[in-house]
């Protein structure tokens, strides 16, 4: 099961395939406007006492900030799919994010925090960048799902009653939100870090 | 149960020189697509054009319009919205809307007639006690805000379906729409106002409707969000044409189901 793991990237090696390039940048376009115009649906009514500073709202005011994320939704969860089913079609997922044991994961989150984790080859993933990329794949459900359960907490109550009724699914839905931010925050800077990673986001090697 | 006398039965003129002010743009509301350069957002969406500001407004507003009909084929005319023990009541009721509480309108309630219109046998305006005396209902239900808060309330009044046919109304028509004291307007598919649990609320936790709520008429759809549940309402009508609403009108999504 386990993969050999070279130690660096031949130059003609694909590091990702055209169908996660694709699906990548689409998503970090509809990603971008549903944070967005989602912390100006926040603002409305803030579940906690602070908001989101106009500047980093989209829409101008709540319903410029409700027709911007009922229309990017369409776009994040039509890439979303795609994404899903190509990827476990192509066992994309099989080899890129399996196997994910604990202990590869504590192994390698401490060599990265001593500066010994090596990205010399970019086509396969270290154990932390395993669990933050199929972590924020299922914060990326759970924001599907107790987004519907928001939208339509009739039709769907089953799906609401799951994340604790429609107030349950409004802090779900912010939690989620929450912790994608925290994976992006984390995902820039370490691309920052290896430019390579990005050119490779872009040029497939 | 103090109502004060009014010029002209349910308006005060004070809300009618404000309806008038609200017909003028306001600026905070208009520059919805302005404040979007900021982040380039725009830039990335279309890939050129920022300064495009209407005609983003208005591809938006064909997908809203694409959402209204996802929304109408996912409405489940079956579908009862969940129901709530007394113990859930909130308390205060929160009262929500474009003018300040004490700018509610107080409508008297001997002069009070609810106009009918459109598509409807019989266009007699209703009084308060016939309105009573028609079969009543309570239900405990939650009422979710556009801005995203939620209440839950214990509303009594009757079916909006059995008024309609009461009235002998078109039943196969698409809309209902309804216009409220204080210049608020709002309108709804024909099979959300057959649901049944849309109702005239005549009655709010066992008294009768408090002014902030929507005395002495409001229209309660717990199938979806508050702003489609109109207060003070003094009109109803029938109709094949789309209408709109107050909020609808700004870019609150028409269908706005839960």
């Amino acid at each position: 099961m386990s993969m050999p793991q070279p130690s660096t990237s031949p130059r003609h090696e694909l590091v990702h395939p055209l169908f996660v390039r694709i699906t990548h940048w689409v998503n970090a376009i509809a990603v971008f406007i549903m944070l967005t115009s989602g912390w100006q649906i926040y603002n409305a009514s803030p579940l906690f006492p602070f908001t989101f500073p106009p500047s980093l709202t989209l829409g101008g005011w709540l319903a410029g900030g409700l027709l911007w994320h009922f229309a990017a939704m369409w776009l994040f969860a039509a890439n979303g799919l795609l994404y899903l089913l190509v990827g476990a079609r192509t066992a994309h997922f099989r080899r890129k994010f399996l196997p994910l044991r604990p202990r590869d994961v504590v192994r390698d989150l401490s060599a990265a925090l001593t500066g010994r984790l090596s990205h010399a080859n970019l086509a396969v993933y270290n154990a932390v960048q395993k669990l933050c990329y199929v972590g924020v794949l299922v914060a990326g459900l759970i924001m599907v799902g107790s987004g519907l359960a928001l939208w339509k907490p009739v039709q769907l109550n089953e799906l609401a009653a799951l994340f604790g009724g429609y107030e349950g699914a409004r802090l779900v839905h912010f939690f989620a939100m929450l912790s994608i931010v925290l994976f992006l925050v984390i995902h820039v800077l370490m691309a920052l870090i290896v430019p390579r990673s990005l050119r490779a986001m872009v040029l497939g090697r | 149960m103090r109502r004060t006398r009014t010029p002209v039965a349910g308006v005060s003129p004070d809300l009618l020189v404000k309806d008038a002010a609200r017909l003028l743009p306001d600026p905070a509301r208009r520059q919805f697509l302005r404040q979007v350069g900021s982040l380039g957002a725009l830039a990335l969406l279309t890939g050129c054009d920022i300064t495009d500001g209407p005609s983003a407004e208005k591809s938006l507003r064909k997908i809203s319009e694409f959402n209204d009909w996802v929304q109408a084929r996912l409405f489940n005319p079956n579908r009862l919205a969940p129901t709530y023990p007394d113990s859930a009541v909130t308390k205060p009721f929160p009262f929500n809307a474009y003018y300040a509480e004490a700018e509610a309108p107080d409508v008297d309630e001997e002069r009070y007639r609810l106009i009918i219109d459109g598509l409807v046998a019989n266009k007699q305006p209703w009084t308060l006690d016939a309105l009573g005396a028609l079969p009543q209902e309570t239900q405990i239900t939650r009422l979710v805000c556009v801005e995203g808060w939620s209440a839950i309330g214990k509303w009594t009044g009757v079916r909006l379906r059995t008024f309609l046919e009461r009235i002998g109304a078109d039943l196969s028509a698409k809309y209902v729409h309804f216009v409220c004291a204080e210049g608020y307007s709002s309108s709804i598919d024909m099979p959300t106002a057959l649901h049944p649990q849309t109702q005239m609320t005549l009655a709010f936790d066992g008294q009768t409707l408090p002014t902030r709520l929507g005395f002495p008429l409001r229209i309660r759809i717990p199938t979806k969000l508050g702003f489609k549940n109109p207060k003070h309402v003094i009109g109803l009508t029938v109709l094949n044409n789309y209408t709109g609403g107050y909020w609808e009108d700004q870019g609150y999504n028409w269908f706005s189901g839960l």
